[in-house]
C-alpha cells in the first residue's frame, strides 16, 4: 500500500512538473485547442454538406466523432513528451532517483489528461456556437465526456510504450500520425459505419474509437433516429465495450509501459 | 559486501548491445573520499560503466557494489546514496532554477520543507540565487551545467557521478565547473568521473583510469601514468651547427636514448631520466664547455602522450570513429 501512495506522491510531482510547462509554454495549449477547431469548422462547413445522415443534423452527428478523435490525438502528446525527456536526459535523472518507477508514467499521463479536459470545453463551446446541442440528462452528458476522457487516459498509456521506444519526439509523432488517421477515420467518427464497404465496414464496427464514439453519442443524446440498428455486439453496447476497452487496455499497457520505462536510456 | 573503505567496486564487467562490446570485463576500484577519473574516447564505455554503476543499466556479467550495496540487487536503496550529473544537463528548460531542485528534493522524498531549503541552500552555493527563480530556458550553458551539478547533490549522496560535466563548455565555463568540483571534492565526497579531456583528469583526479574498448588498460596518478609511459626528455635549442654538434657530445654521457638533432633549429631532444637533477647536471655541462644555449627544459609526457602511447589513438577521436563510438556508448 505505501509503495502505491509514494507512486501516486511522485506521480503528483512529475505531473506537476508538466503542467508547469502548459503554463510557461502557451503556445502549446493554443494549437492543441485550435485544431480541434478548426476540424469542427472544417467538417462543419466543408463536408457537412456533401455528408448527408438521414434523420439528424450532421453536425450534430459530428460532434461525438470529433471528441473522440480529438482525445486520441491528445493522448499522444503522452509519447511524444516521454520521447523528448529521453532525449533530453531527463528521464536518466529520473531513473536514478529513488523514487517509484511507474511515476513518471503516472505522472505524464495525469498531465496529458488534464490538457485533454482543457481541450474537450474548447471544443464543446466551438461546438455549440455551430449548433450542436445535448439532448440528454446533465449527467449523461458528463457520463459522455467522463468516457471520452477515460479512453483516452488508457490509450496514452500505450503511446507512452511508443514514446518510450522510438526515443525521439519526431520519429514518434510520424509514427503516431500513421496509426492513428486510419483508427479515427475508418470509424463511425464522420460517416456512419454502415456506408462504409466490406471490410473496411468490420473495422470499423470493432474499431475501439468507433465504440467510443458510439457511446458518447448515446449519452449525449446525439442518436439518429432512422439509422439502421447496429449489426455487432460492441455497437449495441457502446459504454459497456467502451468500459471493457479501457479495462483491456489499462492491463495491458500499464505493465508494458513500466517494463519500457525500466529500460529506457538515452543514447 | 566490499571492504568498508572502498566506495565503488567493479569486477569483471560484461555488457553487450548485440554484437557490440560495451564493456569488455572492466575492473575498478574507487575507495572512499578520492576521485577517480575515467578517461578514454569516445565509444570507450565510459558511460556505459556510469550507467550501470547508477542503476540505469543491467550489465550481463561481473559484478558492482557502490557503498556495499549491489547496483542490482539493491539499486533501489542504492539511489538513496547516489547523485548523478549526465552527460547533458538534464534539467527542465521550463521550470526555474529552484523548481528542478525542488522538484528533485520531492523525488528523493525529502519532504516539502526540506526540498525547498536544500533547493534555495544549493542555488546559494552555485551562485545562480539572481537566476532562480528565472526559468532554465534562459540560462547560459555554464549556468545549467551548474544547475544540474547541483540537482545530483540534493540528497547530500555518499558518491557522485559526473560524466562528462564539462563537454560542450566554453573554456571559462569550464574552469569555472572545475572550481566547482574542486570545491566539492576537498569536502570528502567520492567521485567518479568520466571526461575525455586529459586536462581535466589531471585537474581533477587523484587517480585516473584510463579506459579503451570497454577495459581499464592502465591505473594511476597522473604522475604515475606519465612515469609509465616514460619519455621524460630534455629539449634545448643552440645557435650554431657547431654549437649544436659540441652539445651532442656533452650530452651523451646524460642520454639514455638517440639524441636527435634538428639540423636546420639546432634544436637537440635528449632522452633522459632523473628529472631536474638531470637538467641541472646538463646545464653545468654545457656552461663548463661555454656552449650558449638558447633555449633548454625538461619535458615530461602530457597526458596526450600517455594516451596515444597506451591506445595507439588520440583521445578524443575524430570523424568516423567518433559517430561509431557515440552509438556504441
Amino acid at each position: 500500500m505505501s509503495a502505491f501512495v509514494e507512486a501516486l506522491g511522485d506521480g503528483a510531482v512529475v505531473a506537476k512538473r508538466n503542467l508547469i510547462k502548459i503554463k510557461r509554454v502557451p503556445d502549446l495549449i493554443v494549437f492543441s485547442t485550435l485544431s480541434p477547431i478548426m476540424f469542427v469548422l472544417l467538417f462543419a462547413y466543408v463536408f457537412g454538406g456533401s455528408i448527408a445522415i438521414p434523420g439528424m443534423d450532421y453536425r450534430e452527428f459530428l460532434m461525438a466523432g470529433i471528441f473522440a478523435q480529438t482525445v486520441v490525438f491528445g493522448s499522444t502528446i503522452t509519447g511524444a513528451g516521454l520521447a523528448e525527456d529521453i532525449q533530453k536526459g531527463v528521464i536518466d535523472r529520473f531513473r536514478s532517483l529513488p523514487m517509484a518507477r511507474s511515476a513518471v508514467l503516472i505522472g505524464r499521463t495525469t498531465s496529458d489528461l488534464a490538457n485533454n479536459v482543457i481541450v474537450i470545453v474548447v471544443m464543446s463551446v466551438t461546438g455549440l456556437i455551430v449548433g450542436w446541442r445535448i439532448h440528454s440528462s446533465p449527467l449523461e452528458a458528463l457520463a459522455g465526456f467522463a468516457l471520452l476522457l477515460l479512453f483516452a487516459y488508457a490509450v496514452s498509456w500505450g503511446m507512452a510504450i511508443v514514446g518510450l521506444m522510438v526515443r525521439s519526439p519526431e520519429v514518434f509523432n510520424n509514427a503516431s500520425f500513421i496509426a492513428i488517421f486510419p483508427l479515427t477515420f475508418i470509424a463511425n467518427t464522420f460517416v456512419q459505419e454502415s456506408t462504409l464497404p466490406g471490410p473496411l465496414k468490420t473495422f470499423a464496427e470493432w474499431n475501439p474509437v468507433s465504440a467510443v464514439t458510439a457511446a458518447a453519442r448515446d449519452l449525449f443524446g446525439n442518436t439518429n433516429p432512422l439509422a439502421p440498428p447496429a449489426d455487432v455486439w460492441p455497437l449495441q453496447h457502446p459504454v459497456l465495450m467502451t468500459l471493457i476497452w479501457v479495462v483491456v487496455f489499462l492491463l495491458v499497457f500499464v505493465p508494458l509501459a513500466i517494463r519500457q520505462y525500466r529500460k529506457a536510456v538515452a543514447r | 559486501m566490499a571492504r568498508m573503505a572502498d566506495a565503488i567496486v567493479a569486477e569483471g564487467l560484461v555488457k553487450r548491445y548485440g554484437s557490440v562490446v560495451a564493456l569488455d570485463g572492466l575492473d575498478l576500484v574507487v575507495p572512499e573520499g578520492t576521485v577517480m577519473g575515467l578517461l578514454g574516447p569516445n565509444g570507450a564505455g565510459k558511460t556505459t560503466t556510469v550507467r550501470v554503476l547508477t542503476t540505469l543499466l543491467e550489465h550481463d556479467e561481473g559484478k558492482a557494489t557502490v557503498t556495499g550495496l549491489d547496483v542490482v540487487a539493491d539499486a533501489k536503496q542504492l539511489r538513496r546514496r547516489i547523485g548523478l550529473s549526465g552527460q547533458y544537463a538534464a534539467v527542465d528548460e521550463n521550470l526555474t532554477g529552484f523548481e528542478n531542485l525542488d522538484m528533485v528534493g520531492r523525488l528523493y522524498h525529502l519532504g516539502k520543507k526540506n526540498s525547498r531549503e536544500r533547493a534555495r541552500e544549493l542555488l546559494e552555493r552555485f551562485d545562480l540565487v539572481e537566476a532562480a527563480d528565472r526559468p532554465v530556458k534562459g540560462y547560459s550553458g555554464g549556468m545549467r551545467r551548474r544547475l544540474d551539478l547541483a540537482g545530483a547533490l540534493v540528497a547530500k549522496p555518499a558518491v557522485l557521478f559526473l560524466d562528462e560535466p564539462t563537454t560542450g563548455l566554453d573554456p571559462r565555463s569550464r574552469l569555472g565547473m572545475w572550481d566547482v568540483i574542486s570545491e566539492l571534492v576537498a569536502g570528502g565526497t567520492t567521485l567518479l568521473l568520466t571526461t575525455q579531456y586529459l586536462e581535466e583528469a589531471d585537474r581533477l583526479a587523484d587517480k585516473i583510469a584510463v579506459i579503451d574498448h570497454g577495459k581499464v588498460i592502465a591505473l594511476g596518478t597522473a604522475n604515475e601514468l606519465k612515469d609509465q609511459v616514460g619519455g621524460e626528455r630534455l629539449e634545448l635549442t643552440v645557435g650554431s651547427a657547431q654549437d649544436a654538434a659540441s652539445a651532442k657530445a656533452v650530452l651523451t654521457p646524460l642520454a639514455i636514448g638517440d639524441i636527435t638533432l634538428d639540423e636546420r633549429s639546432h634544436r637537440l631532444t635528449v632522452p633522459v631520466t632523473g628529472g631536474a637533477d638531470v637538467l641541472v647536471d646538463g646545464i653545468r655541462r654545457l656552461d663548463a664547455e661555454s656552449i650558449k644555449v638558447l633555449d633548454i627544459g625538461l619535458r615530461r609526457p602530457t597526458l596526450d602522450d600517455v594516451f596515444l602511447t597506451l591506445t595507439g589513438h588520440a583521445a578524443g577521436g575524430n570523424g568516423a570513429e567518433e559517430k561509431q563510438g557515440e552509438q556504441e556508448a
